[in-house]
């Protein structure tokens, strides 16, 4: 187990490296905006392009500017520093991480409660009205894009355009540091937003697995052991129905981690997802790599902590 | 001797999208205390659904199910849920066929036994362990406490009978319903675990139906046979007496296509030619006569009804042919 660990966190290592790697060259094989131009103002003159130009080392051929970056990033954890602000990537980042997290993790539990309760209920209940209609209520949840839900909650309840003033609306996040309650409130329209789609999804993962498990052997066991039908399916059933939404889950939220553009755009939370989106449109590198880079660490210590969890939910599973 | 179990006009019949299914049209049957009961039958012979619907196993919304199954004074088919959880595991246990499937992958053995004796009797978990370790030795298994710390996969198939075996035995069940105990084992196994089966029931006096499609298996255990075909018992008698004197030519058609040793290796096996019948839409008259070598023109219009095979005579026989015609040996 031990050496299995050391083994996929040296491939997280190696895939980081590829990760930042791939990203470079894309900015630079693409086309996209000069940075230079940009930071240089509405009335640029060449010189001034040029002497920015050099100032933020784009001068250099771009291998250069990879080493560069990789040894500041190694040795001093140093993600450099926004093309458009100067302000330092690593600061840029941590400031807006807190809002990111928040809005992943109240969504995520909000949609596990939701999505495995469901789930449950459509499950032991196969083919009667109640598992119909929350089955199909799934499936809009599903199709339905986010910032389109997005924008319908702000139309329907935010406070200051909706139909139904009664919470808060876009612009409105507060960090939770500051005013708990503010924070909740401002976040309670989001978190619903983000969850439905993957409640949505997870009930119907979660009743598919559960109806097929109830149907196996070892739940026929169960009952003839005498077990109430509670213990059965809670005990016995979801035990093992729940196993392949552990794995979701995990990537899930590791891909939240790294920013919900959508819905931090749609009410103006200012996650990474809406810091990468702007770095992208800026053409801000260090931003985008450490957006970028922070990501696909979140995605792959998610993966990792999802494959090494599976072996205590499954003790089939054993890694050597 | 009253009977312990008396099953009397079971019917199970389900409704699904192809149409209904009649699962079990109309047995009857009785299992005497510590007497074994033998139900032989191909698959789709209703067997199963017939003992899983006496443990209140098949009840669903798409079931009817009619009949009466008196065991102990009680009926078990009105009985209520909760009444049939109390029976369950306790006075009635099952053992399945497979038992990789039928036991929880992910709970270790010492967790399930442990659970299927707190279920019915107010024990601490420690001695429910320290229970669960005598069960697994009384099964055969050595190193019964470490064994408990494992899990299914860590077992081979035998072992695992024989912890399914230790797991209804585990509250002194009255009547152990053992459906295909040994089909899914190797042949060696297959006669150790029914050895094992024979002793604890020597051993505990538990009365036992064994349901199989193996005659071998019944010639071993049982006491009284009931053959069923399409859901009906088409045969019944002692052990002895079924397989001196069968007198269904189903019966007599699953005795010929046993491979014997006494027998020509060169004259090949007498298989029964044509397929189980369809249970939505069975044939007309005895089920049995699309492929009844001795099928006459009443057999496709008359249902035979299941009658004594001579006057005073415990064995049963659902056939139209006459006592003399049936036991002409062919």
């Amino acid at each position: 187990m031990i050496r299995y660990i050391l083994r996929r966190l040296l491939w997280v290592v190696f895939l980081l490296f590829a990760v930042s790697f791939i990203t470079f060259v894309i900015f630079y094989l693409l086309p996209s905006a000069d940075p230079a131009a940009l930071r240089a103002g509405r009335q640029p003159n060449p010189a001034l392009v040029a002497s920015i130009r050099h100032q933020l080392g784009l001068d250099q051929p771009w291998y250069v500017q990879y080493g560069r970056y990789m040894k500041n990033l190694i040795f001093h954890f140093d993600f450099g520093f926004s093309y458009q602000n100067g302000v330092p990537v690593r600061q840029l980042i941590f400031s807006r991480l807190p809002a990111s997290i928040s809005l992943a993790a109240g969504a995520a539990f909000l949609w596990l409660v939701v999505g495995i309760g469901v789930g449950i209920i459509a499950a032991v209940r196969p083919r009667t009205k109640l598992d119909r209609a929350s089955m199909g209520l799934a499936l809009v949840g599903i199709s339905a894009p986010v910032y389109w839900l997005g924008l319908v909650a702000l139309y329907l309840f935010s406070s200051d355009i909706g139909l139904i003033p009664i919470l808060p609306g876009a612009n409105s996040y507060v960090p939770l540091s500051d005013d708990p309650v503010a924070w909740f409130t401002s976040l309670i329209m989001p978190w619903c937003v983000l969850a439905v789609s993957f409640a949505a999804f997870y009930s119907r993962l979660l009743r598919g697995n559960l109806t097929e498990v109830l149907s196996e052997d070892y739940i026929r066991t169960a009952r003839a052991k005498g077990l109430s039908e509670r213990r059965v399916v809670f005990r016995h059933g979801l035990r093992s129905a729940i196993t392949p939404i552990v794995t979701i889950f995990g990537l899930d939220l590791g891909i939240l981690l790294g920013g919900a553009i959508l819905t931090e755009t749609v009410f103006n939370i200012p996650g990474i997802g809406r810091l990468s989106y702007s770095s992208i449109v800026r053409s801000d590198l260090p931003v985008i790599q450490g957006t970028v880079l922070l990501g696909a660490f979140f995605i792959v210590f998610a993966n990792l902590f999802v494959d090494i969890f599976y072996a205590f939910l499954d003790p089939r599973v054993r890694y050597e | 001797m009253s009977a312990l179990l008396a099953v009397q006009d079971l019917k199970v019949s389900f409704d699904t999208e192809d149409g209904v299914v009649h699962a079990v049209e109309g047995i009857s049957y009785e299992v005497k205390p510590g007497k074994t009961l033998g139900i032989v039958g191909e698959s789709g012979s209703g067997k199963t659904v017939g003992t899983l619907t006496i443990m209140g196993l098949t009840r669903a919304a798409n079931t009817q199910i009619s009949g009466k199954a008196i065991f102990d004074g009680e009926d078990l088919l009105s009985a209520t849920e909760q009444q049939m959880r109390a029976i369950r595991g306790d006075e009635i246990a099952m053992i399945f066929q497979d038992p990789l499937s039928s036991l929880h992958p992910f709970f270790t053995i010492g967790s399930q036994l442990v659970e299927a004796i707190q279920v019915h009797n107010k024990v601490s978990k420690a001695a429910a362990r320290t229970r669960s370790a005598e069960l697994l030795t009384m099964v055969g298994l050595s190193d019964a406490r470490d064994r408990l710390n494992r899990y299914p996969h860590e077992f081979s198939g035998g072992m695992r009978q024989r912890v399914m075996i230790a797991m209804a035995l585990a509250n002194e069940p009255r009547l152990l319903i053992a459906d295909e105990p040994t089909t899914a084992l190797d042949v060696t196994v297959q006669a150790q675990i029914l050895e094992l089966i024979a002793d604890l029931q020597a051993q505990t006096g538990t009365a036992m139906i064994i349901i199989t499609h193996d005659l071998g298996v019944v010639a071993e255990v049982a006491d009284e046979i009931a053959v069923m075909y399409a859901g009906r018992i088409v045969e019944q008698a002692s052990a002895t007496e079924l397989f001196a004197n069968p007198q269904h030519p189903y019966t007599q058609g699953l005795l010929a296509s046993i491979p014997r040793l006494d027998r020509d290796r060169t004259a090949g096996l007498d298989p029964i030619a044509g397929r189980p019948p369809s249970l939505i839409a069975p044939p007309s008259g005895c089920a049995f006569h699309p492929r009844c070598p001795r099928a006459f023109d009443r057999c496709s219009a008359d249902l035979p009804p299941l009658e004594r095979a001579a006057a005073g005579s415990e064995h049963l026989v659902a056939c139209l042919l006459s006592p003399e015609e049936r036991s002409v040996k062919r």
